[in-house]
């Protein structure tokens, strides 16, 4: 009796988490099938290094947003790397119980606010500031970035601090008996050891700056243009979908799914490269 | 066996109820109105007013933009679509009513001086020929073009109506609704856009075309050219509940309420 409870549960589990793959599979099959005719129709290369965006027209080529993609992610990473790889250091090494028992739930709280709440933030806040102080329409790559840093960065913290204390103790202990500072210590020692864990965490941090859409609809602007300057508007692949969806029919929907697939690979290679590095020790 | 806890059994009672209530709900099935998010916010007015007048006859409005309405209705997923453009030829075979008739306002923020462009300026200016306040009027400061997204119906009549088989420049700052591109305008004071006439507000300053001011009884009389048809669509010929929505939207009543919320009356007048 206990044996076939056993087994029961076994097959059980199993039929639970075989639903939640075929979801995978359901989508990834439904995106490509959807978007492949457009790629047939325009071709690959068309699609995703042409320059004019007017499906009205019947131009589908998404290399400015490309561009736009490539060009928020990275000026996320900028501003919330090393801020957040800092703000890991310090909670792990520096920071006193005290401090530590207000940060982690701050932080954790971060990751829980909506991105439309982000979103509009930016919009009422960063978009003016930089219109008015800086320069532009305000809808920029920059304020875009700074919202996607401010998003990132509880996932590069809370990685990154989890990958620095799984470090064995002998590490440190043996650092600071061969007389290295603590300073010294955390740069020469920890951080190269942490390393992997480190690099994963900025991977997934860019691999949800990349998929982010709600947030970044509010404060890019939207343009399909090619940036000249990082106070220019931009549109991303997400918010292509995302702002475009609601009246597209036709080959514009089909070309949205096909942006959508371009989207796909993109975050699979990020999260493959992510897997990769954590698993090589 | 263990027991089950009162959790549970609570949540799973609840489910039940949900189930049992919303197949009820179907059974009076409800006027679904789906479509143009310009004419949306009209459609729940009417809605509301109706569903006072007749109580126990819901109506339900949902948004998706004037292709998803058309849709919607061909697919039999709505009884009536909402569109905010004139139907397509390939759509020619739908049953359709116009409700009214909304104008195009051009607007700019009201610290802005100019009031005043004309319809060359306007397609100059949305071309990206003309990139400076400087050269329509204003003073010196690089103009920031709002338009909206790709597909949209106001997009689409402003294309027809200005553009004249012009390009909107590809650098324009692209936004998915009239609220939002009235919110930008009224707080970068460089902007122009394009709203729905009946959505002008304090906040931004409708210019005038040519010299016309953009009113309701300029667009009556035919003096101000950018406006657009409100449309109603069905399958066929309405019939049952649907059919006495749209009666009551196109009576006197439905056409006042439509009238108050600044929106132009049919021009063949109100029907009884």
């Amino acid at each position: 009796m206990r044996r076939f409870k056993e087994k029961l549960s076994g097959r059980i589990f199993f039929v639970l988490a075989l639903s939640s793959i075929s979801a995978l599979a359901l989508i990834t099959v439904f995106i490509v099938a959807k978007g492949a005719p457009i790629f047939v129709k325009v071709g690959v290369r068309d699609f995703v290094f042409g320059m004019s965006w007017a499906p009205g027209h019947g131009e589908f080529g998404i290399f400015p947003m490309i561009v736009g993609t490539l060009s928020v992610t990275l000026g996320a990473a900028v501003l919330g790397v090393p801020l957040g790889i800092c703000c890991s250091i310090f909670l792990t090494e520096f920071a006193p119980s005290v401090l530590k028992s207000v940060f982690r739930p701050a932080i954790q709280l971060l990751a829980g606010i909506p991105s439309v709440v982000y979103g509009f933030w930016g919009l009422i806040f960063v978009v003016p500031f930089i219109r008015d102080r800086i320069g532009g329409p305000g809808l920029s790559i920059l304020a875009g970035s700074v919202i996607l840093a401010i998003m990132i960065l509880p996932t590069v913290i809370m990685i990154s601090e989890v990958s620095i204390l799984a470090l064995p103790r002998q590490y440190k202990q043996n650092a600071l008996a061969l007389g290295l500072t603590h300073w010294q210590t955390i740069r020469s020692v920890m951080l190269p050891a942490a390393k992997s864990g480190i690099v994963a965490a900025v991977i997934l941090g860019v691999g949800r700056a990349v998929g982010e859409t709600m947030a970044v609809i509010m404060v890019l602007g939207n343009a399909v243009a090619l940036p000249k300057s990082i106070l220019d508007p931009v549109r991303t692949l997400t918010t292509n979908i995302g702002i475009e969806m609601g009246y597209a029919s036709g080959e514009h929907q089909q070309a949205l799914f096909a942006t959508g697939i371009v989207l796909f690979i993109l975050i699979m290679i990020l999260n493959s490269a992510a897997q990769f590095i954590t698993r090589r020790k | 066996m263990r027991k089950t806890s009162p959790a549970i059994s609570f949540l799973t009672i609840c489910l039940v109820c949900l189930v049992f209530a919303s197949s009820c709900g179907r059974q009076n099935a409800d006027v679904i109105v789906a479509g143009s998010t310009s004419v949306q916010p009209y459609a729940e007015i009417l809605a509301e007013e109706y569903e006072r007048l007749y109580p126990g006859n819901a109506v339900d409005v949902q948004g998706g933009g004037s292709a998803a309405g058309i849709t919607a209705v061909q697919s039999g997923a709505a009884d009536i679509g909402m569109s905010s453009r004139a139907l397509k030829d390939g759509e020619k075979s739908l049953w359709s009513v116009e409700i009214a008739k909304d104008g195009l306002a051009i607007v700019v923020n009201p610290q802005n001086p100019v009031t005043d462009l004309t319809l060359e300026q306007i397609r100059k200016i949305y071309s990206a020929e003309i990139t400076d306040w400087s050269e329509a009027g204003g003073t010196r400061a690089k103009i920031h073009i709002i338009t909206r997204e790709e597909g949209s119906g106001t997009r689409s009549a402003f294309e027809d109506l200005v553009m004249a088989g012009g390009r909107i420049s590809a650098g324009a700052i692209v936004q998915d609704s009239n609220g939002t591109v009235r919110q930008l305008v009224s707080s970068d004071k460089n902007s122009i856009g394009f709203i729905s006439l009946g959505l002008v507000d304090g906040t931004v300053k409708a210019v005038s075309l040519g010299g016309v001011e953009a009113s309701a009884a300029n667009i009556e009389n035919g003096a101000y050219g950018l406006s657009r048809p409100f449309l109603f669509v069905c399958l066929g010929e309405p019939e049952g509940r649907a059919r006495q929505f749209i009666d009551f939207v196109l009576s006197g009543e439905g056409q006042r309420v439509l009238t108050h919320e600044g929106l132009i009356p049919r021009a063949e007048g109100a029907v009884k």
